[in-house]
């Protein structure tokens, strides 16, 4: 792997070597001295053209425990606002020995513009662009997804993927970056994945996707769920009415009190609620459902950490230019 | 096992250890840190993955069966080094292992690392570092199945199944039941043929 732009393209086993890496990265946090010398000597840029809080924190605190220099370039107050060009900003990141760039950018395709360009060297990792994708929540989500799976089917996470699991990924799929990257890396881990929205908040194309499409929730709880997936109603990418009002969405769409519940009365016992969050507490997910016991949602932010580790592990520790089958050899040499 | 064995040609090398071989200077080695530390007493053994850990738990077991009051998992562990090494940058990415701890830690006991080959030092000298941020141990030794010289580092074992002089050019290859298929040896690759398997 030389980037980390999208789950589309990303490979069964690349996929795989993530997630277990990120196992390890995630022991590693629970110990005292939560750093490694991985990265020492090595920059990360998080170069963000959108505001992000919890994205951008994550990496930094993963770059950070593996012990990579860190240098947050925030857009706002930059000479960007001048009207400095991406591929300006990009030079200029290079003349600083920039080994990786995480680029958050409102435009879709950004982050492959920057990767693909020749403008700079470093490891691109894609963080959000526009309404295209988000890897590494992605990752991270399949990481909290397969830690409860694995658990409810008695089996060793690492090394396991996620045959079987039932996922349902309901709301504003039309704008969501974390729904088109899940549903690549869901389908590529084995899971079925049922979208649920009004049909205003479903893009164009969407029944070439890998998915079942519902417009009724109830009814696809009935069916049985194992990961309910609430996005994130994005109001400020709405230019448009797709919906007619907050209240009859959140009673349609939205998983509240009395959806919560019906998870018990239908006996689904072991299903998690999961959010990429910031969450719109009350639109599309009630404050019972997001703090019950049931709800990931600070696992994925935890995991999130873990995840970036292991990206950025994979991304900037080996050397791409040696043959992969003489790694067992090379170590050997060096014992 | 008589030393016809140390001689036989195997399809790709030279077996220097046997199965009976390896398990002889793991029970002697098991004896050589039990007298060293007069006894099991807070005693652990951390090997390094991968073959490294198959050895320590085969150390163990044998300590154990000295000592009936040890329980083998009490004083076993494994200690991953891949994110401390030094040429992180210039090898194919290695995926991390697990790093597991007896339940006691490893604060004020005694730390034997144990690995299959000791070469240039510098997964010992990972190893020390990784050492340093879970704990603090009273004493670290070194315990190897193979020391095959050629260090590059201010480094030495404590206890050494076999030292076995090689060429910079050969390889040496450790296969165990655990860990390997085929049978359980230990052999020496000529230049000519090094890589040809794994």
């Amino acid at each position: 792997m030389r980037h980390l732009l999208s789950t589309h393209d990303l490979a069964r086993a690349d996929a795989l070597q993530i997630l277990d890496t990120a196992e390890e990265m995630a022991a590693v946090t629970e110990r005292e001295v939560k750093k490694l010398p991985a990265l020492r000597g090595r920059t990360v840029v998080n170069l963000f053209f959108e505001d992000s809080t919890r994205t951008r924190i994550s990496f930094e605190a993963a770059a950070k425990r593996l012990s990579a220099d860190v240098i947050n370039f925030a857009v706002k107050g930059s000479s960007v606002s001048k009207g400095e060009s991406l591929k300006d900003t990009a030079q200029t990141l290079e003349a600083m020995s920039a080994d990786a760039v995480v680029i958050r950018h409102g435009a879709s395709g950004a982050p492959q513009q920057l990767a693909n360009s020749g403008w700079i060297d470093a490891a691109v990792i894609n963080a959000g662009d526009g309404t295209h994708e988000h890897p590494t929540q992605a990752l991270l989500d399949a990481f909290t997804m397969r830690r409860h799976w694995a658990k409810v089917r008695g089996l060793n996470s690492i090394g396991s993927d996620l045959s079987g699991l039932r996922v349902a990924i309901a709301g504003d799929v039309l704008h969501s970056r974390v729904a088109r990257s899940n549903v690549w890396l869901l389908k590529t881990l084995g899971a079925s994945v049922t979208l649920v929205a009004p049909p205003t908040l479903l893009p164009l194309g969407v029944s070439s996707w890998p998915v079942a499409v519902s417009y009724d929730l109830d009814a696809t709880l009935d069916t049985g769920v194992d990961a309910m997936m609430m996005l994130r109603v994005q109001g400020e990418r709405m230019n448009a009415a797709f919906f007619p009002s907050e209240r009859e969405y959140s009673r349609r769409w939205g998983f509240d009190d009395a959806r919560l519940a019906r998870l018990d009365s239908l006996g689904l016992k072991d299903t998690i609620v999961m959010h990429p969050g910031p969450m719109n507490r009350g639109l599309e997910i009630s404050s019972a459902a997001a703090d019950s016991a049931r709800s990931t949602v600070l696992d994925q932010v935890r995991n999130g950490v873990a995840v970036r580790m292991a990206a950025l592990y994979l991304l900037l520790s080996g050397n791409s230019s040696s043959a992969h089958g003489s790694a067992t050899e090379n170590f050997e040499r060096s014992k | 096992m008589n030393n016809s064995v140390q001689t036989t040609q195997a399809s790709n090398g030279r077996v220097v250890l046997s199965s009976a071989d390896i398990d002889r200077a793991l029970t002697r080695i098991a004896h050589e840190i039990l007298e060293a530390n007069r006894g099991a007493e807070q005693l652990v053994l951390l090997g390094i993955p991968r073959r490294g850990f198959p050895l320590a738990r085969r150390l163990a077991e044998k300590i154990a069966s000295v000592e009936p009051k040890i329980n083998p998992d009490d004083i076993l562990g494994q200690l991953d080094v891949t994110m401390f090494r030094d040429d992180l940058s210039r090898q194919p990415t290695r995926a991390p292992q697990r790093t597991q701890l007896p339940t006691t830690g490893i604060d004020n006991r005694v730390v034997v690392l144990v690995d299959d080959v000791l070469y240039s030092g510098r997964t010992i000298r990972a190893a020390l570092d990784a050492l340093v941020d879970l704990g603090r141990p009273t004493i670290v030794r070194l315990a190897v199945l193979v020391d095959r010289g050629h260090r590059e580092l201010p480094i030495r074992a404590d206890y050494v199944g076999k030292n076995l002089p090689t060429s910079s050019s050969e390889r040496v290859r450790v296969h165990l039941a655990e860990t390997d298929d085929g049978a359980e040896q230990v052999i020496i690759e000529g230049p000519a043929t090094a890589g040809e398997s794994s």
